[in-house]
């Protein structure tokens, strides 16, 4: 394991991620708040032999990933959020062909067009559907750039693990803001081998491969297998973190850049002898639900932080099943009314401590 | 012609398990028939991906043995064929085969965009002028006062516009390097059809550019017609889409 320190955005760390876990193409759309990581790549893929492709849509970044993933190799496309809308029947597509792909969600706030800054709006889009069908796709939610950096690695190592397509789901706050975060190559156990993949090759004789994205399966046995599977993804691959829950009296539950706010906040809390932790899904899916349920075991009151309306706040409310009264702190709380403003600190502690007087 | 000049029988690369679907009438059979016979002699079979669309034509891989294929989302086959070309590199074939409905409603953009890319893939263009896998609806390829279930008083050219020419508007793109319209209505017309694939694929054998062929075909059952009735409409297509070769050009750069 070699390691470097470098300061850079998050966006930039996703780069470094995708190169360090062996992924040799991307293709995109330009959309902000993601522009700086096709630029990344166009600079830096092609000193590593790599391919770099401009699309003309993201309806074609998505299509042209699942082309590409389909010959076995790793490849990533980014977009942000009216991106990520385009792109779900290809998403659609890559689950039903069951194809190793990644795809980076750099978040912007609201429906349409939105605004070009951050939000965490994406959060049931991207959690609770892959396009039509009702496919999973694994989510995991960075809240820094060391994570953007290290969850990128992991995102192709499960894709490989599972055949299953994994959505890294970043925001402009983590995508734009630069820290110090540390390169290092991840060294992961060996995927199973790519025997599905298209190849070109003609070794293979006789009637070979088609992948189908239509009717390739009946459902009796394609559905069940597909369980078999995610049922594997829900016992084994549960992240979170948790900070100071073992005395919490309030548990916070936050994910992605939210969490470092909500963290703020904890720290404040704790000072004036608020008994506060936090609980973050790194994993949005599979969501730690046994993980939540035991952090919040002793608390008296569970508040959410999202900057959003309120949607993990449902997965949090059936992880829980009532044990402890849940409140909510999303996007109406934010210093300015406009697309501009953001989640601070203070409001959240002002919560915590109306919350726990 | 004489007897002995007339094939029968099946190329050696027609997959025989696998049971005929196309209907009857139908020139998709001929063209994946010729599609065999030509990956057969330019010697590519083995080498090639066929990537299909959603439409009449998406099972063609299965098909031709040695092949390998993918049945690529509605329109999006020429994207998923530039990541397949891009991740195996210029010494494999990769072809689209796709349907009107396909390629020149819902994929125009990304034809074109691959089109304009410069990629170096080959695309079969199957026109016959309506959607046929979802009923006959009225398509961009349709002519001119064609009956279909969405144009029922015949399709208005003032609302619907004019049939799309494909293999004419390729033409425009420096990246084409051969751009061909053929049919399957006659023996001879599938020669030439034939011919134009062998060339088309070995445009792309050689790295020169995009290499595009449209066939004219009849669908009975689309057309809402007899088999002999749908013959004569392809005789109609003929006269507003002219048989021949377009471009045949080396490579631009």
């Amino acid at each position: 394991m070699s390691a470097q320190k470098i300061l850079c955005t998050g966006n930039d760390a996703i780069g470094h991620g995708a190169i360090a876990a062996g992924c040799r193409f991307f293709c995109g759309y330009p959309i902000t708040p993601q522009n700086e990581i096709p630029a990344f790549f166009a600079a830096e893929l092609p000193k590593v032999g790599g391919i770099f492709v401009q699309t003309e849509s993201e309806i074609s970044s998505i299509n042209m990933l699942l082309g590409y993933v389909a010959a076995g190799l790793r490849g990533i496309t980014t977009t942000s959020s009216p991106g990520f809308s385009l792109m779900q029947e290809g998403i659609s597509g890559i689950h039903a062909m069951q194809l190793p792909a990644v795809v980076v969600n750099v978040q912007r706030g609201g429906p349409g067009s939105g605004s070009i800054a951050t939000a965490q709006t994406d959060y049931n889009f991207a959690v609770k559907s892959a396009g039509h069908g009702g496919m999973k796709s694994i989510v995991l939610a960075p809240a820094s750039v060391q994570e953007c950096h290290d969850l990128t690695q992991l995102a192709f190592h499960l894709a490989d693990k599972y055949r299953i397509l994994v959505v890294v789901l970043s925001d402009a706050i983590i995508g734009q803001s630069a820290e110090l975060i540390e390169l290092k190559t991840f060294e992961f156990p060996e995927t199973p081998k790519k025997t599905w993949a298209i190849r070109g090759s003609a070794e293979k004789k006789g009637i070979r491969l088609v992948l189908d994205s239509f009717m390739p399966f009946n459902y009796t046995s394609y559905f069940p297998m597909i369980k078999k599977k995610t049922d594997v993804i829900e016992a084994g691959e549960v992240r979170f973190e948790q900070r100071h829950v073992e005395d919490a009296e309030l548990l916070v539950i936050s994910w992605g850049s939210t969490a470092r706010i909500a963290m703020e906040a904890i720290n404040g809390a704790r000072a004036e002898g608020i008994k506060a932790g936090l609980f973050r899904p790194i994993t949005l899916y599979p969501f730690p639900r046994q993980a939540m349920r035991d952090a919040a075991k002793n608390a008296k009151k569970v508040l959410v932080v999202e900057d959003n309306q309120g949607q993990m706040l449902y997965d949090v409310e059936w992880a829980l099943c009532g044990c402890a009264p849940i409140s909510f702190l999303g996007i109406d709380k934010r210093d300015q009314a406009g697309g501009m403003g953001l989640l601070y600190p203070k409001p959240v502690l002002e919560e915590m401590r109306r919350l726990m007087s | 012609m004489s007897a002995k000049k007339l094939k029968y029988g099946n190329p050696t690369l027609f997959n025989t398990m696998m049971q005929p679907h196309f209907c009857p009438g139908c020139h998709y059979g001929s063209i994946v028939r010729a599609l065999a016979e030509a990956l057969e002699e330019t010697g590519v079979v083995g080498d090639t991906v066929l990537v299909t669309g959603i439409g009449c034509s998406m099972v063609s891989a299965h098909y031709i043995k040695n092949l390998e294929g993918l049945v690529a989302l509605h329109g999006r086959a020429p994207a998923v064929a530039t990541g397949l070309k891009r991740a195996l590199g210029k010494d494999k074939l990769v072809i689209t085969m796709q349907g009107d409905g396909d390629l020149s409603a819902i994929g125009m953009g990304e034809i074109i965009a691959a089109v304009n890319r410069f990629e170096k893939l080959t695309t079969i263009f199957l026109n016959n002028a309506n959607f046929g896998t979802t009923g006959g609806q009225a398509a961009p390829t349709s002519l001119a006062g064609q009956v279909t279930p969405t144009t029922p008083q015949g399709k208005d050219v003032e609302t619907w516009g004019f049939p799309i020419h494909m293999a004419e508007l390729l033409t425009n793109f420096k990246s084409v390097v051969y751009s061909f319209r053929g049919a399957m209505n006659t023996h001879k017309n599938y020669n030439r059809t034939k011919k134009a694939l062998v060339t088309a694929i070995e445009k792309q054998k050689a790295n020169m550019g995009y290499s595009f062929v449209e066939i004219l075909s009849a669908c009975p059952p689309g057309h809402h017609v007899k088999a002999q009735d749908s013959l004569k409409l392809v005789e109609k297509l003929i006269e507003e889409f002219p048989l021949g070769e377009f471009k045949n050009t080396g490579r631009p750069v």
